[in-house]
């Protein structure tokens, strides 16, 4: 009986040393699957995410240059040199708004870039008191490039306006610090990437929720689900509030824009499931290819050409579109709609079946299961 | 008469002891590490919205008093444990214990059910008798032996769990496709020691058949004294394991606690002793050869032990009278033994209709729910027709109008590709749930 006993400790003993052990994030070795999550890890780091960072902070280096020599002389050439800088960083934005984790997350770079619609009383506001701090989340809607949108093209009736409002010292002033803050935050997050942020970004390579992969998937998501789907398109469609809302495309003063800034996000979109570097070049390890090998591995159905192949029909939905998504659904909100339901069939794809095959949580909860 | 001969064998009250210290301990430990984790908070404070369970819609998260229901949980185990006036510990704790469970099937765990069973189970056993504080006090109750049947019937208990757990696990897609295993191991590739074989194809099915004869055969190596040491061994390796692959918090503790029942009556005697040798108590007074009788169970306990037992046995079956695939519709689902046996995942967009102009509009899940309500909501047909009915009537009160509410749900089943789960035309509001199951599931395409 003794010898019971003992052996019951013994094994307590071995049970809670175990356990403690599984408990622990980070095995000091680490261990790969066949499919080497931290290649892809690499890859995303060093062929999408800092080359696009770094794409964007030069085209921002290049907006405050512009705006400078706007300041200097307010000419109609120097604001068409300055619209068109604003247009091309609004343009690299897009390829690197999905990316929200590390500084870009702690910063909550996306809320003060860009939130729209923008709040126009509150900007004339912040503009007539000069009293205002952008780093206050009330005024995530009257700064980023939204904002920059309408000073840039809205804040006069009439376009020949525009440059006389503009010019107005208050106006500039504030058009210069909105463009400023995105310079420095732009900054700060490349830097971070580029000193201390990749090397966490790529040995967190683990199968835990907390672990990069897991993270970065669920940030895709969401940025695809939220801020892509619903907010570039399904919302100016009036598909959550019954009726649709023109005003709420994006960059509505400038308009024209729309449809080439939805569809550099779509491709960047695309460009990442698909692991294709940032300079269009090389392939590396993607979502695609780890799919490929996971539904090998638990001998599942290809889902990964079902994906995309439903972007492509989605992006034929989307060039039927004008340029102007605000004449678009003033005019034939249908092929909103239709464009919507496209995107929408690949939140089915990515949130059900991608998941499921990868083992990946989406929102993942800290419970019990059993 | 053999029955007659059984029922009056008798055995060492140190057996339900054993299992009453370790049950009211680990329990406690429970109850703690729960609060520790935030989950009072994050589970039942925060959500605006719960799911119940049919005929319990009445019980209601009662805000910040939860804290002391659980404070309440708390003291009860632990007066479980020593045996401190044991009769109101046990049923405190099981009211206690159901009642924050029934507050959101969203929380639903076989092992909180099994906890439910049990402790209502114990309400009625002399698991007091011996070595607790309460035999400690009265003479009257104080007794050495207790009859067969009364541990007999947590083995009992024990055996309904792990083998209708082995018969769930007999399906098509545990046995030829190691699902769900298939698709949850590989990625628990950083676990140590066996974390590099968790992608082998050989591994998934090992563990799979592996598993189902494990749940189908240790209640048999238990019992036998020859296997017994044997068997405790794997208990302890199986629930190791799961416990390293697999977030399931307490439950390996409790079966691994609970199985030593199975042990021999000197075993649990001289395992409560060696616990007593640490206390100023004289080991002795509780071996006083007297026996708690039958005599000591009114006729209604005795029939509300054999009902009980019944509905233990026969309620894990009604799935075979509700649905032809119980994993599918989930109908018969829950409080059945069924544990690990499928990865679902879904995706539920509601739609929010105005019957009279036809205008309609979406509805954002996260403005209701949690992500983990929205985990278990998009994957089971009686929580998406409760939330679509409580969205109708939140939409009516805003002032909507001839609210119609449709929802277009697709699931994907243990790697199957994702497929339509509910009827995107009907109208939630007009619909009972067995309507809702027997028109207007769509059927699994296998």
């Amino acid at each position: 009986m003794k010898s019971i006993i003992s052996l019951s400790l013994i094994v307590s003993v071995i049970l809670l040393t175990v356990i403690s052990c599984g408990d622990d994030e980070q095995a000091i070795e680490i261990i790969t699957d066949k499919f080497d999550r931290q290649e892809m890890l690499i890859d995303w780091a060093d062929l999408i995410i800092i080359p696009a960072y770094e794409a964007y902070n030069s085209s921002l280096t290049t907006l405050v240059d512009k705006k400078n020599v706007f300041i200097t002389a307010s000419t109609d050439d120097n604001l068409e040199s300055l619209r068109a800088a604003y247009i091309d960083a609004y343009k690299s934005w897009q390829r690197v708004s999905m990316f929200d984790i590390g500084k870009a997350e702690e910063i909550k770079l996306r809320n003060y870039t860009n939130i729209f619609p923008t709040d126009i009383e509150a900007i004339n506001h912040n503009i007539s008191s000069q009293v205002y701090n952008l780093d206050l989340p009330s005024n995530y809607d009257a700064q980023g490039f939204p904002a920059i949108d309408y000073l840039l093209y809205g804040i006069a009736d009439k376009d020949a306006d525009i440059n006389v409002a503009l010019s107005k010292s208050k106006t500039l002033e504030y058009l210069s610090e909105l463009i400023t803050k995105l310079h420095r935050q732009s900054d700060e997050v490349l830097s971070d990437w580029k000193s201390t942020y990749r090397a966490t970004f790529i040995n967190n390579s683990g199968a835990s929720a907390t672990a990069s992969v897991d993270k970065m998937v669920n940030d895709y998501i969401f940025y695809y689900e939220k801020f892509f789907r619903a907010g570039k398109v399904g919302i100016p469609a009036g598909v959550f509030s019954g009726s649709p809302i023109a005003d709420a495309v994006e960059a509505p003063y400038s308009n024209i824009y729309t449809k080439e800034l939805f569809f550099v996000a779509f491709n960047a979109v695309q460009d990442f499931y698909a692991g294709r570097s940032f300079d269009g070049n090389t392939q590396g390890e993607s979502l695609q290819s780890y799919l490929n090998y996971m539904q090998e591995q638990n001998n599942t159905t290809d889902i990964s050409t079902k994906i995309s192949d439903q972007w492509t029909i989605a992006a034929s939905a989307a060039d039927l579109l004008s340029e102007s998504f605000q004449d678009q659904v003033n005019t034939d909100n249908i092929l909103m709609l239709n464009t919507y339901d496209q995107l929408q069939k690949t939140i089915i794809l990515l949130k059900v079946d991608m998941l499921q095959a990868l083992n990946i949580q989406v929102d993942f909860v800290d419970a019990d299961g059993d | 008469m053999v029955l007659q001969h059984y029922i009056e064998s008798k055995t060492k009250a140190a057996s339900l002891a054993v299992f009453r210290f370790l049950f009211g301990l680990i329990m406690a430990v429970s109850i703690v590490r729960f609060w520790y984790n935030g989950w009072i908070e994050d589970l039942y404070l925060l959500p605006r919205f719960h799911f119940h369970y049919t005929g319990f819609e009445f019980i209601n998260v009662p805000g910040q008093w939860l804290y002391l229901i659980f404070v309440i949980c708390f003291l009860a185990a632990i007066g479980v444990s020593v045996g401190w006036k044991y009769r109101m510990s046990i049923i405190l704790f099981f009211l206690s214990f159901t009642y924050i469970e029934l507050l959101d099937k969203t929380t639903y765990l076989n092992h909180y059910y099994f906890v439910s069973v049990v402790s209502f189970l114990m309400i009625f056993l002399p698991a007091h008798v011996s070595y607790s504080v309460d035999a400690l006090r009265n003479e009257a109750i104080r007794s050495e032996y207790i009859p067969q049947w009364t541990v007999d019937i947590i083995k009992l208990m024990l055996a309904i769990v792990y083998i209708y757990a082995g018969f769930a696990k007999l399906t098509y897609d545990w046995m030829y496709n190691a699902m769900p295993l298939a698709i949850w191991l590989p990625t628990k590739f950083d676990v140590p020691l066996i974390g590099s074989l968790m992608h082998e194809r050989w591994i998934h099915y090992a563990f799979s058949w592996g598993g189902a004869i494990y749940d189908l055969s240790i209640v048999f190596l238990l019992l036998w004294s020859r296997t017994r040491i044997l068997a405790f061994a794997l208990v302890v390796i199986f629930h190791v394991l799961t416990r390293m692959l697999f977030p399931i918090g307490m439950f390996p503790y409790i079966m691994i606690a609970g199985t030593m029942i199975f042990f021999s009556a000197s075993f649990h005697e001289r395992f409560m002793d060696y616990i007593v040798k640490y206390l100023p108590v004289d080991v002795d007074i509780f071996k006083n050869r007297i026996s708690y009788g039958n005599n000591r169970f009114s006729k209604i306990v005795t029939y509300i032990l054999i009902g009980f037992m019944m509905f233990q046995l026969l309620f894990p079956l009604r799935h075979f009278l509700l649905t032809d695939n119980v994993y599918w519709t989930e109908q018969g689902y829950r409080f059945s033994w069924r544990v690990m046996l499928m990865e679902k995942t879904g995706y539920t967009n509601f739609k929010i209709v105005n019957g009279e102009t036809k205008k309609r509009f979406y509805v954002q899940n996260e403005d209701f729910l949690t992500p983990q309500q929205q985990k278990q909501m998009s994957t089971q047909a009686d929580f998406i027709l409760e939330y679509g009915q409580f969205l109708g009537g939140h939409f009516s009160s805003q002032g909507h109008e001839h609210i119609e509410v449709y929802v277009e749900s697709y699931v994907s089943l243990n790697g199957r590709p994702n497929q339509p789960y509910i009827d995107p035309e009907v109208n939630l509001m007009d619909v009972t749930y067995r309507e809702l199951c027997q028109d207007h599931i769509v059927k699994l395409n296998e």
